[in-house]
């Protein structure tokens, strides 16, 4: 059948898994997240292989202020924690929560954001470029990559937030919703790597 | 059956159909005609490339064409011809071969031919604008880099292949959840055909390994067209880090293209043996096996790179395994033919073609994976023959023979035998004649990739006989299109199962099949599903559903502008340098920019509107089985 509402008005326990779509997008977006872990492992591997190459830029020793970064985890981190409260609404066929939870997700990731456009416009200032050194294109393009992907997440989920309040929970847009929060926490996974690999290790190495 | 929810869809014909179409077996059919267009562009630029050579010191072209055609040779043949014939054959018959009615994303299906079609066009106007790339098909830098290479040629490379690398990906995630989720009731993994075995762990390693050279192409687009330092060893760059992600690509990208032509030779040795397949269950493990080691043996490429005796030692034995679970196909495939009461088809005489010609490119493969031995072959036409050999005398005779053998199905009608056995003959002597020289070439000293050779070198008579051979092979796919046109007049009378010897699925059902494959899901009972039920004297399959109305995606123009809004913007980027700017910003990114807003505005409308597709009724389809119930 492809009814878009169950046979008693209800919606299954999981939804996002009721239809044969749904379970090819979910099982189909986990074998993405796959791919994308080996798109991130290679931008890592760049990374760690020029990163000490800075040449006359700043040393990220002075460059990185742990401060700020933290606190950008921490929002990041709580965005997540906020993905799940949104998950969890879902299956509970809250809507009304589900689609509180996920414009509380949406503005973190947004403040997320900002502090990284605030922090690279800082480090542009200092004279950390792209094309400063092969430290800063690739220590760029790797945190950049993150960034470009939280940008096209809070588009996404904006988006799913216009659908569910237009269309309601419904078979079609479960499996949606619970993708957008898969691709969420991958985002965030990436992120902490960045942080141990890109600021952590920048600041004693 | 009265649908509450039954939607009126459109259903296009002509040019719009095919520019709509989200069918599987019409998909596969435009990577049919995609794919084969590019390979004679590609086969075209070989000839030149051996007319060139068919002398010494010849200046048929000049030195920076013969660059230019090497490396569009490369890139055309393998992301442009090979791996498009490769999803013509995979999109054609894996669905089929596992009882389902569609591929799991019958939309991105679609957007995955069309990113290629466009990626590829991108790469080959390159030739009407001037600025071909010349960096050879691997693009090293710092060659790459814009030290070197000045014009927009390496741009077209990155650009291109960018955009058709996103079409291979998405198709290897569709073939992916198609195999695991969409199989029909009893058909098990290890009762799949060993086609769709190879298919799916092909897709595996596409998406494994093509993220890669997502980052790799990245990497040079920003070095060459943002200033960056990736690959400039002045900033700090290592020229020797593109190598690596290349090759952690470009390796497992040999196993993409050679597995499904084991796929291929399994499934035509058997229906023509008339036998089951020889250890089944060691073929699988073994496809698995060389999927696995794909990931562990890149360096090889790199022997000489310098990076020391224990990374090579480690790298040789590792390339060397693979000769293991390879041999293990090839036994298997003597054991099927041994005792069987073998028909030499033109599909077969490619597969058997395909044994000894594939054995030879492996024992040259073993030898070129000695890492001291490679430091004499490395560079020399040794290389070139031994790829040649698995590339050409495996994957291209494996595709010829699936050809062959599953034109009846994707066309309805059968090949001409006759044609088809002289496009096997003049291919394969042609292809030997060819390339077996360039081992002794090789070995006598030629370095590949040169424009000329002195005369006195003992290199004039072998380079002779290699272009003769070229033509030889470009008389054979001649003989092909030829065969291509001559059956495409005849009337389409093709039977389900024209080999009278099918053993799987996809001879259960019409050729050319109805847009639902089968009206009725079957239910499989064992391996050779079909080739079961003739030996236990049923006629057909036993459907595991009653006749029903079947759900069917609607067609979308979409992914048709997702492409095109790619191509804008890489032509966009691309020139970005040359164009001046508009108001604030360059004409260049304002171009990219409205090439990136179509794109991801057709994504928007794509997540908007909700496709509840259609369906097809139990009367149509009655009426397609001949009004019987």
């Amino acid at each position: 059948m492809s009814a878009h509402t169950h046979a008693d008005g209800h919606l299954p326990h999981e939804p996002e898994k009721a239809t044969l779509e749904g379970r090819n997008k979910v099982l189909g977006f986990w074998l993405f997240l796959g791919g994308e872990t080996v798109l991130f492992g290679t931008l890592f591997a760049a990374f760690l292989a020029l990163r000490h190459q800075i040449l006359d830029g700043p040393h990220p020793n002075h460059l990185f202020d742990l401060g700020l970064v933290a606190l950008a985890t921490g929002i990041l981190l709580t965005s997540s924690l906020t993905s799940v409260f949104a998950i969890q609404a879902m299956h509970q066929q809250r809507t009304k929560s589900l689609i509180n939870w996920l414009i509380i997700t949406v503005i973190l990731g947004a403040a997320f954001l900002a502090l990284e456009i605030y922090e690279f416009s800082h480090y542009i200032h200092e004279g950390h470029k792209f094309n400063t050194s092969a430290f800063s294109t690739s220590f760029y393009t790797l945190v950049g990559f993150h960034g470009a992907h939280v940008a096209f997440g809070i588009c996404w989920i904006t988006l799913l937030i216009i659908q569910l309040s237009r269309k309601g929970l419904t078979v079609v847009t479960a499996p949606k919703v619970y993708v957008a929060g898969m691709y969420w926490h991958f985002i965030d996974v990436v992120w902490v790597f960045i942080f141990t690999v890109v600021y952590l290790m920048g600041k004693v190495g | 059956m009265a649908h509450a929810n039954a939607h009126a869809v459109k259903r296009y014909s002509g040019i719009m159909d095919w520019l709509t179409t989200v069918d599987h077996k019409k998909i596969g059919i435009l990577y049919l005609i995609a794919g084969g267009f590019f390979f004679l562009v590609g086969g075209l630029e070989a000839i030149l490339i051996r007319v060139q050579l068919w002398a010494p010191q010849n200046d048929f072209v000049g030195a920076d064409t013969y660059n230019e055609l090497l490396t569009m040779h490369g890139t055309t043949m393998i992301f442009l011809a090979a791996m498009p014939l490769l999803f013509a054959l995979m999109n054609a018959v894996v669905p089929l071969q596992i009882g389902a009615r569609d591929v799991a994303f019958p939309f991105v299906n679609s957007l995955g031919f069309w990113t290629f079609l466009f990626g590829g066009v991108l790469l080959n106007i390159s030739w009407l604008t001037g600025h071909v790339p010349d960096a050879g098909w691997t693009s090293y830098a710092p060659l790459a880099g814009t030290t070197y290479s000045t014009t927009h040629g390496v741009d077209y490379y990155v650009l291109g292949l960018q955009i058709a690398g996103i079409g291979t990906l998405v198709g290897g995630i569709n073939f992916l959840v198609t195999i695991i989720n969409m199989r029909a009731p009893g058909m098990t993994f290890m009762r799949m055909p060993l086609f769709t075995w190879t298919a799916f762990i092909t897709s595996a390693l596409i998406l494994f390994a093509f993220p890669a050279l997502t980052v790799g192409l990245a990497a040079l687009m920003f070095d060459r067209l943002f200033e960056g330092n990736f690959f400039d060893p002045a900033a700090g760059g290592n020229a020797v880090l593109w190598e690596h992600i290349f090759w952690i690509f470009g390796h497992p990208e040999v196993y993409i293209l050679i597995l499904p032509a084991f796929g291929i030779i399994s499934e035509v040795v058997s229906t023509f043996s008339r036998k089951r397949l020889f250890g089944y269950s060691s073929m699988v493990f073994a496809t698995i096996l060389i999927g696995f080691l794909g990931f562990m043996v890149w360096a090889h490429h790199m022997f000489t790179t310098g990076l020391g005796p224990v990374a090579n030692a480690l790298f040789s034995i590792a390339t060397m395994l693979i000769a293991v679970p390879t041999g293990i196909k090839i036994f298997n495939w003597l054991f099927t033919m041994w005792g069987g009461s073998i028909k030499f088809t033109a599909a077969n005489l490619f597969a058997v073609g395909f044994i000894p010609t594939f054995v030879m490119g492996g024992v040259t493969g073993v030898m070129l994976a000695a890492a001291p031995a490679d430091f004499q072959y490395h560079d020399s036409y040794f290389v070139v023959a031994h790829f040649h050999y698995v590339i050409v005398g495996g994957l291209v005779l494996g595709i010829f023979a699936g050809l062959h053998y599953w034109w009846p199905k994707m066309f309805g009608r059968v090949l001409s035998e006759s044609l088809g056995k002289w496009t096997f003959w003049t291919f394969f002597i042609g292809f030997h004649l060819t390339f077996f020289v360039q081992h002794f070439l090789g070995l006598m000293g030629m370095p590949r990739r040169i424009w000329q050779y002195l005369d006195g070198l003992g290199f004039n008579e072998m380079n002779m006989i290699s272009t003769v051979g070229a033509f030889l092979m470009g008389l054979g796919t001649i003989f092909f299109l030829i065969n291509v046109v001559v059956t495409s007049v005849k009337p389409k009378n093709a039977a389900n199962d024209p080999w009278e010897d099918g053993r799987t699925l996809e001879w259960t059902i019409p050729s050319p099949p109805p847009e639902y494959n089968f009206a009725q899901t079957p239910l499989v009972r064992g391996y050779d599903a079909y080739w079961k039920e003739k030996m236990d004297g049923h006629k057909g399959m036993t459907p595991a559903e009653p006749i029903g109305p079947i759900h069917m995606p609607s067609p979308s123009i979409l992914p048709f502008f997702m492409g095109v809004g790619l191509f804008i913007a890489g032509f966009g980027f691309m020139y970005s340098p040359d164009w001046g700017d508009v108001g604030f910003m360059k004409t260049g990114h304002l171009v990219g920019a409205i090439g990136l807003l179509i794109t991801l505005g057709c994504m928007l409308l794509r997540s908007m509107i909700d496709d509840h597709g259609f369906h097809i009724e139990e009367e149509e389809i009655l009426k397609d089985q001949g009004g019987k119930a």
